[in-house]
């Protein structure tokens, strides 16, 4: 368009904009709620997260050899021989977990400040969708050193599937190409690996296009009225994110270079051996909460039911909260009820980490009905008891009132 | 809209200079991050390790050649005869492509050890198997675009620019060598 003044510029724009359309999407001309706080920040680290897994995993995937007798040689090859073997795997492997810590906030995030609420339901279920994605492929990629770890983790998930009745046993051997766990097992894994990632990718653009059609929610939970409760995107929140990303890397590097293995578990450095399981298996920290449900429930079926809608019953919450207020901010009960909420999680992860018996047991049961509760009970009976607190009339009114006194201009009119 | 950046019309301020600061920093740092992933595609500690070979040239008759392995390329090691000695050594060198006298390509003239790749687009040139052809030039030829070694392996005709390549090597004893 016409802001561009070079000619070989305005030649291209005026065939194939992409300049303004980077310039709409994350630029000057995207405009966004002026009041996002840092916990607006985790949506482009997932974004920068899933661009260094694809980064990493393309070189490594020049090295790894997807075979039942090589694989588990070929990723010490890489660790050993390869030039920079080490950092890329430990840096492949460290920020898958970051990654899932950061949409874990990100999710968070969103059901603190009502983000999955009208219109910006199916923006929520995008985002639902790449969870189950990410949860897919980190498993697969999870399986491919042929560990002990990998291989036992492979045989539990995909046993998962044998307690769908009737079927279920063939649909395990389709599985696995096989009667076990095995190569053509490892095989399929490796190239869904691959593919998944960049499906995910395809997935995110869905997540972007909603969420630019109705804008990003805010920490007030208002609707925007107009431009003056906006900042554009460039440089206000690209530069925000930036620190984010600062801070991002810093706790990447420190895993990396002081604790590459803090998240991983010893066993994994011993080769598949299909006639004897670990001692104790358990699955990375990011999947504990769903395996503490998976062992709550004494019945086969029930478990890996629970377990599934336990992720799926996050497509209802737009609907479950009957409560027109989106954010807890101004939610007294819902915010208290939200911190239980995370801690509950929190306390599934550690009864998912420990042993299957005593008082574990007992704590992983209850927090899984807590679990429940917490969605299908007091969420919608919030909604109608709870009487919440006003909300302002607009983003920029309390903003301005809160630095009244100061010389406050607004930043459209800096210059 | 670069005008802008600065706030101040034309005024450098301390945001500026922060600002180049940082951006150069980070636009130092994410090259530098690339290093990793490039040299990872260089070839690895175990592949380097298999950079040289030593080969027993006691069953290695005169006028026999052999082909060895040496970092995944052919070499060819050639007992020549004291006629295709004289004929290396009296070309005269200013008549060669790439000229080079037979003296400088070997280190024992009974032994004439090349790489295997002709230096045109690398074919291994025919020659070093009985009945194989060896060219006009009686060293070796190459069968996809028709160059043609002489018996110091330099090119005499078609397509190739130079001769083949001498591998580093040494003798270890008289039987005995070590290439790379």
């Amino acid at each position: 368009m016409s802001d561009y003044q070079n000619p070989i510029i305005r030649w291209v724009e005026y065939r194939l904009p992409i300049l303004s359309f980077i310039d709409h999407s994350v630029g000057r001309h995207y405009l966004a709620p002026k009041n996002l706080n840092y916990w607006w920040n985790f949506g482009s680290l997932a974004g920068i997260a899933l661009a260094i897994q694809l980064a990493t995993g393309i070189v490594l995937a020049m090295h790894y050899v997807p075979h039942g007798d090589l694989a588990f040689d070929s990723v010490e090859r890489i660790m050993r021989d390869v030039n920079y073997g080490w950092l890329l795997r430990y840096l492949h492997a460290n920020s898958s977990a970051l990654f899932f810590f950061v949409v874990y906030v990100h999710i968070f995030r969103g059901l603190y400040y009502g983000s999955y609420k009208y219109p910006r339901e199916l923006l929520w279920w995008l985002g639902i969708i790449i969870l189950f994605v990410m949860m897919a492929t980190a498993f697969m990629g999870y399986v491919l050193p042929w560990g002990q770890m990998s291989f036992w983790a492979a045989t539990v998930i995909t046993n998962l599937f044998s307690a769908i009745p009737i079927i279920g046993g063939g649909i395990v051997e389709f599985l696995w190409g096989g009667f076990t766990v095995g190569n053509p097992t490892l095989n399929r894994f490796y190239s869904l690996h691959y593919l998944l990632p960049f499906v995910i990718v395809g997935i995110v653009f869905l997540h972007l296009w909603a969420l630019h059609v109705h804008r990003s929610s805010n920490p007030l939970g208002i609707d925007v009225q107009g431009p003056q409760d906006m900042i554009p995107f460039h440089p206000y929140y690209t530069y925000k994110d930036l620190v984010g990303l600062g801070v991002f890397l810093l706790v990447l590097c420190g895993f990396v270079f002081y604790a590459p293995n803090y998240m991983g578990h010893p066993d994994n450095y011993i080769p598949a051996n299909p006639l004897q399981t670990p001692p104790h298996i358990v699955p990375e920290w990011y999947f504990l909460p769903y395996y503490a449900v998976l062992r709550a429930v004494p019945d086969k079926l029930g478990g890996v039911i629970l377990m599934v809608a336990s992720i799926a019953i996050l497509f209802a919450v737009p609907w479950l909260d009957t409560s027109r207020v989106r954010s807890a901010k101004f939610r007294p009960i819902f915010r208290q009820l939200f911190w239980i909420f995370a801690i509950d999680c929190i306390l599934l992860g550690f009864a998912g980490a420990k042993p299957a018996e005593g008082l574990w047991l007992v704590i992983g049961r209850l927090a899984t009905v807590y679990y429940f509760l917490h969605f299908l009970v007091l969420l919608p009976l919030v909604g109608w008891f709870e009487r919440p607190k006003p909300l302002p009339e607009s983003i920029h009114q309390p903003v301005l009132a809160a630095s009244a006194g100061a010389a406050v201009v607004p930043p459209e009119d800096r210059r | 809209m670069a005008a802008a950046d600065s706030g101040h019309d034309g005024e450098e301020t301390r945001r500026d200079f922060l600002i180049v600061a940082t951006t150069t920093v980070m636009a130092v740092g994410g090259l530098a991050s690339l290093w990793p992933f490039l040299d990872s595609l260089n070839p690895a500690s175990d592949t380097l390790a298999l950079s040289s070979t030593e080969i027993d040239l006691s069953a290695v008759e005169e006028g026999q050649s052999i082909i060895v392995t040496w970092r995944g390329k052919p070499v060819f090691v050639r007992h020549r005869t004291q006629k295709e000695i004289d004929e290396a050594r009296s070309a005269v060198t200013g008549d060669l492509r790439d000229p080079q006298p037979d003296e400088e390509r070997t280190q024992n003239p009974k032994w004439l050890i090349v790489v295997g790749v002709c230096t045109h687009l690398g074919c291994i040139p025919l020659g070093t198997r009985t009945g194989e052809p060896r060219g006009e030039f009686g060293g070796w030829f190459c069968p996809c675009h028709g160059s043609h070694y002489d018996t110091s392996a330099r090119i005499r005709k078609g397509p190739a620019p130079a001769n083949l390549e001498v591998p580093e090597y040494n003798f270890l004893d008289d039987t005995t060598v070590k290439i790379g």
